[in-house]
C-alpha cells in the first residue's frame, strides 16, 4: 500500500531539490549587500519610497533598531487589523450584513494573522468581510510572511559578517520580502489556481435553491489571490471555514499537489540563501538535508499511521461518514482528497508553520496527529516557516555545534564565530520561553473548568486538543486539532498571549543572537574545527533537535497522542 | 543542584505530611527514593571534594617550601632578621650559599648558583646574577654558592607562587567563560524540564492519575543534567590540576581553555625547535687535503675550546680519526692556546712551529693570505654552500695552508617534526621564532616542518605578529623568558613564561613552566583540549540518558491508570516503584561511576577533529543512549531479587 502512496511524496521531493537551490540564489541576490546598493531603477524607485515615508533607505540599523523598526510595524499591524474587524458593519460591500467582531475574537485574529500563525477561531466566511480578508487578513498574509524572512536574512548577516555593528535595514529587507518574492511569486501561483478552477471574483453570495427545495448560499470573494500566499507565506488562514478541503480553495489532485509544494518551497530554499551568504555551499546543503529528512520521516510516519490502520479503526469504532461498496472512506476527509494526500498535506503543513488543512486533523488516527504535533513541538524547522525554519534550525545547529563542538577540543564556533556565554543565553531563552508558554497554558486550560469544558473528545484525544491548540499557537502554526471550541474568551486571550511569545519573543533572541554575532571576528576554519558541512553534522543536528523537543514534551505526548493510540488496540 | 537539593526537601515535607494515607510498599519505596536523592546530593558533593583535595596535595608540597622562613633583611646599613611574611616590596635582604631565599624578587648585587628544585623538581642548580634576564628568583628556592642581594618584587603571600597555589586548591577558581555558557545552557535545561514535569500533574490529574510529589521529584532529579552539573567544575580543577603534574602553573582556567582553542604556536626556535646549540655535523677538506687531516688539525684546534661548538668538533673528528684523537689530545703540555676573540674571530693553538686555526671564514682567509697563502677552490665553494644552506661554515688552516671546512649546524630535535605535523592535523600553526638571519631560518624551519618562521625577531616583531594573527581571528599561544617578551607574552592569549625568566616575563604571561621547557607548549594545547573535550563528552552523555530515563520512568508513573502503555516500558522493569527507584539510583551512581573519568579526562589523540569527534560521539553520545537502558535494567533485577514492591 505504501509503495504506490508514496510516489507522490517522492515527486514533491525531487521537485523541491531541483527548485530550491535557485529560488535560494535568487532570494540572496534580493539581499546580497551588492545588490541593494547597485542603482538600478527598481532600487531607486523603493529608495524613494522608503525616503517619503521617513527611512533612510541605505542606512543599516544595529540589532536593536532592527528589533524596534520590527515591532513597531507588528504593533501597528495588529491595531490595524483589530480596528479593521471592530468596524466592518460599516464597510461598503458588506451584503452579508455582518456585525463587528467581539473584541476577544478580533484580537485573537489580529495577534494571529500578524504573527504568521493564522489561527482561526472563527469561520472566515460567515465573520469577515470581504474588505476584511482582503485589507486585512491577506496583506498580512503577505507581510508577516515578509517579516519572518527578514529576520532570517537578519541572522544569515549575523553569522556570516565580520565585526561589523550593523544587520541589514528591516524596511528595505520588508520591502524587498515583499515586492521581490512573494508578490511574484504569489501571483504566478494563483493564475495556476485559477486556471484549476479556485475562484476569484468580488460576488459576495450567490444563493441558489436546492434540489430538495432549501435556500443556500456560497459566498464568493478573491479566493484565488489569497490562497496562493496563503501556502506560499506559511500562513494557512483559510478564506472559507474549511479551508483546503474547500472546493473554491482546493479542487482537485493538482492543485492539492502545488499548494503543497508552494508551502515547502521558500522555506525549503533559504538553507541554499544561507549558504550563498555564507560563500559555503555546503553549509546551505547540510542545513537543507536535515530539513527534508526531518520532513519526509513525518511525512512517512503519517503516511504509514493513516493508511495501515484507518480502516481496522474505522471498522471498530463505526465512525462511518460515507460508505460505498467496495470502499470504506474515513471520517473527516473529502472523496476528492485521498487519504495519502491529506497525510502528506498535514505533515507538510504541520512541519512549516501553516495552519492550512485539507482533512479534518481531528478525525486523524491519534498516532498521525500526534506526529502533527511532533512535528510542531521542534518548533517549526522542519523545514519550517518562511524565515522562522531557517533561524530556528541555525539556533538549534549552534545549540548542536556548542555540545557536541567541544568533542573536539576547542571551544565550540560555529561557521567561524566563537558561542560564549551571551549567545547561549539567547539560545537557552529561545529554546526555552515557547515550550513555558505553551506547557503553562495548557496546564491552566486542564485545570480550568471553563476551558475543560470546550474540549470536544473525552479522554487522551481531549488532552491532545486542548495541548495541540497551545503547541499550534505557540509555534505559529495554526492548524487545530478541530474538536476543541476555542472561540471562547479564555482561549481567544491566552492564544493571542501564546502566539505573540511564540513570534516575538523569539524574533527578539534571534536578532539579539545576530547582534552579538554580527560584531565578533571569524576565525579561520581548518582541520582542527568541527566541521559543520558533513553528514555526520547534520545526524548531530537531527539528534539534538529530537532529542530537545522529545526531552522536553514526552511526558505530555505520553498522555495524550500515545495513550490514545495504543487504547485503539495497537 | 539547588533543583535537587529543592526538590528532595519538598518530597521529604510531602511524605512526611501524608505517610498516614499510605501503604506499607508505598512508605518502604518512598523513603528509598528519598534516600537516594540525598545520595544523589552528596556523590555530587564528593566529585568536587576529591578534584579539590588533589589540588590541594600538589599545592600542599608547594608549599612545605615556603614555611617559617628567616628573612636576613638590610636596614640602613646594617641587617636585620625578620620573618618572611614580614617583607615588603622594595625591601632588600641578602641570601648567602646555603640559605633560603624568603621571597619572589630581583638579584640586584651578585651572582650565585640556586638550586630551584623545590619548585621544578629539576635538580641541577641554575645561575642567578644582577641585571640581565637571570635576575628572578622565587621564594622557596635554596642558594647553593655565594651571596646575592635580592630586592622584594611580591609581598609574601601575594607572590606568583602563593597566586597558583591558591588556584590550584581551587579556592578562588573562577568559572571559565565555556563554563559559564555552559552553566547557561545547562540551567536553562533545568528549567524546562522543571516546568515539563510540573505541568505534568495537572495533565496527569485530567487524565484521572494523579502522582505523588515523591515520584516527581524523582522523575525531576532524573531528567535534569545532574551528572554534568555535579561533574564540570571537578572536570575544571582536573585540567589544571593535570598542568600542575606537567610543572606548569595557570594563573586561570580560562588561560587552559584558550590554549585548547589556540591555532598559532610561536615557539622560540632555540630550546624548542634545535637543541640550542650549533653542532659540528661534517668535514669538506681542501683539494689539498684529506677528510682525516682535516679532522686531526680541528681537533687540535678545539681542544681547548670549551665551547658547546668546540666541544662539538672534538667529538666529531675523534669519531672520524677513531683511536688516534685520543693520543694527539695528551700532548698538550707546550701548546699555546689562542682564545676566541671578537676582533679575531678565530681561535686555536701554537706547538712550537705550527700553528693551528679554525674560524669564520674570512677571518681565517686573511689570516692566511698575511703567513703568505692562499685558499683553495675547494675551501671557498664549501664555504659558500654551507652558509646559503642555512649553516655555519668554520675554515680550518695550519700555517699558511687551508686545509678545508668544518660543517656547524642548528641540530633540530628529534621527532619535532612529526609533532609539528601533528599539531598541523589539529589545526594549529606553528611559526618559529629566531634571531637568525632569514637564510638559516628558512633552512631550519624546512628541517623541523614548521609552518611560518620570524628570523631575525626583535621583540617588536613578536609583538606586531601575534596582534596581525589575532586580527584575522588566531588564538596565539607564545613561550618567553626575558623582560623584554612581556608585551608579546600579554598580548598571546596563552602565554607561557619560563620559571628561569625575569620577573617582568612571569607578570605577564598567564602560565609559567617551572621546568622551563619550551617544547611544554605543545603539551599545554593538549591538555586544554581534553578538558574541553572532557567537558563535551560528558555532557553529551548527560543529556543522552534522559531517553532511558524517561522509558522506565513515565511507563511507571501511568500503568496504573493507561494499562495499554506497557509497550512503552521497553525494558520490562517488574513494577512501577523498582522502575522509578532503579532510575533514581542509576542517576546517583552514575555520577560516582564518572567521578574517575572527569579527574583523568577522556582520552586524547592527536588525529583530525572529524576521528576525534567520531570516536567520542560514538562512546559518549550513543554510549550514553545504551548504557542507561543496561543499567536501570540491571538495577531493577537487584531490586527485584531483593523484594522490593
Amino acid at each position: 500500500m505504501i509503495n504506490s502512496t508514496i510516489i507522490p511524496l517522492l515527486i514533491m521531493a525531487a521537485l523541491i531539490m531541483a527548485v530550491a537551490p535557485f529560488l535560494g540564489r535568487y532570494i540572496y541576490r534580493v539581499f546580497a549587500d551588492d545588490q541593494i546598493k547597485k542603482d538600478t531603477k527598481l532600487n531607486k524607485l523603493e529608495r524613494n519610497f522608503l525616503s517619503r515615508i521617513g527611512i533612510d533607505p541605505l542606512a543599516e540599523q544595529s540589532w536593536k533598531a532592527y528589533a524596534l523598526s520590527l515591532i513597531a510595524f507588528s504593533t501597528v499591524s495588529i491595531l490595524f487589523i483589530y480596528l479593521l474587524q471592530r468596524i466592518q458593519y460599516l464597510e461598503p460591500g458588506n451584503t452579508n450584513h455582518l456585525h463587528a467582531v467581539p473584541p476577544a475574537l478580533a484580537i485573537n485574529t489580529a495577534v494571529s494573522f500578524v504573527t504568521n500563525t493564522n489561527w482561526q477561531n472563527y469561520a472566515g466566511e460567515s465573520t469577515m468581510t470581504a474588505i476584511t480578508q482582503t485589507l486585512g487578513l491577506a496583506v498580512q498574509n503577505f507581510v508577516s510572511a515578509a517579516v519572518g524572512l527578514s529576520v532570517a536574512i537578519a541572522l544569515t548577516r549575523g553569522i556570516t559578517r565580520s565585526r561589523r555593528n550593523t544587520i541589514g535595514n528591516f524596511w528595505v529587507d520588508l520591502m524587498r520580502s515583499t515586492t521581490r518574492i512573494l508578490l511574484p511569486l504569489a501571483t504566478i501561483f494563483s493564475i495556476v489556481l485559477l486556471s484549476q478552477g479556485v475562484i476569484d471574483n468580488l460576488v459576495i453570495s450567490r444563493c441558489i435553491t436546492t434540489i430538495a427545495g432549501g435556500k443556500q448560499c456560497i459566498p464568493g470573494g478573491l479566493v484565488a489571490s489569497q490562497e496562493a500566499i496563503k501556502e506560499l507565506g506559511t500562513n494557512g488562514g483559510g478564506y472559507f471555514n474549511a479551508n483546503s478541503m474547500h472546493p473554491f480553495e482546493n479542487p482537485n489532485f493538482l492543485t492539492n499537489f502545488l499548494e503543497v509544494y508552494s508551502i515547502l518551497l521558500i522555506p525549503f530554499s533559504l538553507p541554499f540563501t544561507f549558504g550563498n551568504f555564507a560563500k559555503k555551499r555546503r553549509e546551505g546543503i547540510t542545513i537543507f538535508a536535515v530539513m527534508l529528512i526531518l520532513w519526509a520521516s513525518s511525512s512517512l510516519l503519517l503516511l504509514h499511521f493513516e493508511t495501515s490502520s484507518n480502516q481496522l479503526n474505522l471498522a471498530k469504532t463505526a465512525n462511518l461518514t460515507a460508505v460505498t461498496s467496495t470502499k470504506v472512506l474515513p471520517e473527516g476527509q473529502d472523496l476528492r482528497i485521498s487519504t495519502p494526500s491529506c497525510a502528506i498535506f498535514s505533515a507538510s503543513t504541520t512541519a512549516t508553520s501553516t495552519g492550512a488543512v485539507n482533512c479534518s486533523l481531528d478525525s486523524l488516527e491519534p498516532a498521525a496527529s500526534g506526529v502533527a504535533l511532533f512535528n510542531m513541538m521542534l518548533g517549526e524547522v522542519s523545514p519550517g516557516g518562511v524565515g522562522s525554519g531557517l533561524y530556528g534550525i541555525l539556533v538549534f545547529a549552534i545549540l548542536a555545534v556548542f555540545v557536541s563542538g567541544l568533542m573536539v577540543g576547542r571551544t565550540p564556533e560555529y561557521l567561524g564565530k566563537k558561542i560564549q556565554g551571551a549567545e547561549m543565553k539567547l539560545i537557552t531563552i529561545y529554546l526555552l520561553i515557547s515550550p513555558a508558554a505553551i506547557m503553562i497554558f495548557s496546564a491552566f486550560a486542564v485545570i480550568l473548568k471553563t476551558a475543560r469544558t470546550a474540549v470536544g473528545n473525552p479522554g487522551a484525544q481531549g488532552l491532545s486538543e486542548i495541548i495541540y491548540s497551545f503547541v499550534s499557537t505557540g509555534n505559529n502554526n495554526g492548524s487545530a486539532l478541530a474538536g476543541l471550541s476555542s472561540n471562547t474568551d479564555f482561549y481567544n486571550i491566552t492564544q493571542a498571549i501564546n502566539m505573540v511569545i511564540g513570534r516575538f519573543g523569539l524574533i527578539i533572541p534571534v536578532l539579539a543572537l545576530a547582534g552579538a554575532l554580527v560584531s565578533k571576528q571569524a576565525i579561520p576554519q581548518g582541520p582542527g574545527t568541527f566541521a559543520t558541512d558533513k553528514p555526520l553534522f547534520a545526524s548531530i543536528l537531527i539528534a539534538t533537535i529530537v532529542l530537545i523537543v522529545g526531552i522536553t514534551y514526552f511526558p505530555v505526548l505520553a498522555l495524550g497522542p500515545i495513550v490514545a493510540h495504543l487504547s485503539l488496540g495497537h | 543542584m539547588f533543583i535537587v537539593e529543592v526538590g528532595t526537601a519538598f518530597a521529604t515535607l510531602d511524605f512526611v505530611a501524608t505517610i498516614k494515607s499510605q501503604t506499607t510498599s508505598d512508605i518502604v519505596f518512598a523513603v528509598s527514593v528519598i534516600i537516594w536523592l540525598f545520595f544523589t546530593l552528596v556523590f555530587a558533593n564528593f566529585a568536587e571534594v576529591i578534584a579539590e583535595r588533589r589540588g590541594r596535595a600538589q599545592a600542599a608540597s608547594l608549599r612545605s617550601a615556603r614555611t617559617a622562613l628567616i628573612a636576613r633583611l638590610i636596614v640602613k646599613g646594617s641587617i636585620e632578621e625578620v620573618p618572611a611574611e614580614s617583607l615588603k616590596v622594595g625591601d632588600r635582604c641578602i641570601v648567602t650559599a646555603g640559605e633560603t631565599i624568603p621571597c619572589d624578587g630581583e638579584v640586584v648585587e651578585g651572582i650565585a648558583s640556586v638550586d630551584e628544585s623545590a619548585i621544578t623538581g629539576e635538580s641541577a642548580p641554575v645561575i642567578r646574577e644582577a641585571g640581565g634576564d637571570r635576575s628572578s628568583v622565587t621564594g622557596g628556592t635554596k642558594v647553593l654558592s655565594d651571596e646575592i642581594i635580592v630586592s622584594v618584587t611580591q609581598e609574601p603571600g601575594k607572590s606568583f607562587l602563593e597566586k597558583m597555589i591558591l588556584l590550584v586548591e581551587g579556592a578562588n577558581r573562577q568559572k571559565t567563560p565555556n563554563e559559564v555558557a555552559l552553566n547557561i545552557l545547562l540551567s536553562g535545561l533545568s528549567f524546562v524540564l522543571l516546568l515539563s514535569v510540573a505541568t505534568l500533574q495537572p495533565f496527569a490529574i485530567f487524565s484521572k492519575s494523579p502522582q505523588s510529589i515523591v515520584v516527581l521529584v524523582a522523575l525531576l532529579v532524573c531528567l535534569i543534567p545532574t551528572t554534568i552539573g555535579a561533574l564540570l567544575s571537578a572536570i575544571g580543577i582536573a585540567g589544571i590540576d593535570r598542568l600542575v603534574k606537567q610543572n606548569v602553573l595557570a594563573t586561570s582556567g580560562r588561560a587552559v581553555e584558550a590554549a585548547g582553542d589556540c591555532n598559532t604556536l610561536l615557539l622560540d626556535k632555540t630550546g624548542t625547535i634545535t637543541y640550542g646549540n650549533r653542532q659540528a655535523v661534517q668535514f669538506f677538506p681542501s683539494s689539498d687535503s684529506s677528510e682525516k687531516e682535516l679532522a686531526e688539525a680541528a681537533l687540535i684546534a678545539s681542544v681547548a675550546d670549551q665551547t658547546p661548538e668546540g666541544r662539538s668538533i672534538v667529538d666529531l673528528s675523534k669519531k672520524i680519526m677513531g683511536d688516534n684523537g685520543a693520543v694527539e689530545t695528551s700532548q698538550s703540555d707546550d701548546w699555546i692556546t689562542i682564545g676566541f676573540s671578537a676582533t679575531t674571530r678565530m681561535s686555536g693553538v701554537d706547538i712550537g712551529d705550527d700553528s693551528y686555526r679554525k674560524g669564520a671564514g674570512d677571518s681565517v682567509a686573511k689570516w692566511i693570505v698575511e703567513n703568505g697563502g692562499t685558499v683553495d677552490a675547494l675551501s671557498s665553494k664549501a664555504i659558500t654552500e654551507i652558509a646559503s644552506s642555512g649553516g655555519t661554515p668554520l675554515l680550518v688552516a695550519k700555517n699558511n695552508r687551508s686545509l678545508g671546512v668544518i660543517y656547524l649546524k642548528d641540530v633540530v630535535k628529534e621527532g619535532i617534526a612529526s609533532r609539528f605535523a601533528t599539531m598541523r592535523s589539529l589545526g594549529i600553526r606553528t611559526v618559529m621564532v629566531t634571531g637568525d638571519n632569514p637564510v638559516t631560518a628558512a633552512a631550519i624551519a624546512k628541517e623541523a616542518g614548521v609552518d611560518d618562521f620570524i628570523a631575525q625577531a626583535t621583540p617588536e616583531d613578536k609583538l606586531s605578529y601575534i596582534k596581525k594573527e589575532q586580527r584575522s581571528g588566531s588564538l596565539v599561544a607564545m613561550t618567553g623568558d626575558g623582560t623584554n617578551d612581556a608585551p608579546a607574552l600579554a598580548q598571546a592569549d596563552v602565554g607561557v613564561a619560563m620559571n628561569s625568566g625575569t620577573q617582568a616575563a612571569k607578570e605577564a604571561g598567564n602560565m609559567v613552566d617551572l621546568d622551563s621547557n619550551p617544547t611544554k607548549l605543545l603539551e599545554i594545547v593538549e591538555i586544554g583540549k581534553q578538558l574541553l573535550i572532557t567537558r563535551g563528552s560528558l555532557t553529551t552523555f548527560s543529556i543522552a540518558n534522559d531517553i532511558a530515563k524517561y522509558f522506565a520512568i513515565i511507563p511507571a508513573m501511568f500503568q496504573r491508570v493507561f494499562p495499554v502503555l506497557k509497550p512503552l516500558n521497553i525494558m520490562h522493569l517488574t513494577n512501577a516503584h523498582t522502575a522509578i527507584l532503579a532510575a533514581v539510583i542509576f542517576n546517583a551512581l552514575i555520577i560516582v561511576a564518572l567521578i574517575p573519568l572527569a579527574l583523568r579526562g577522556v582520552k586524547f589523540r592527536a588525529t583530525s577533529s572529524a576521528s576525534i569527534l567520531r570516536r567520542n560521539l560514538s562512546i559518549y553520545g550513543i554510549g550514553g543512549v545504551i548504557l542507561p537502558f543496561l543499567g536501570i535494567k540491571a538495577i531493577d533485577i537487584v531490586l527485584t531479587l531483593i523484594g522490593v514492591k
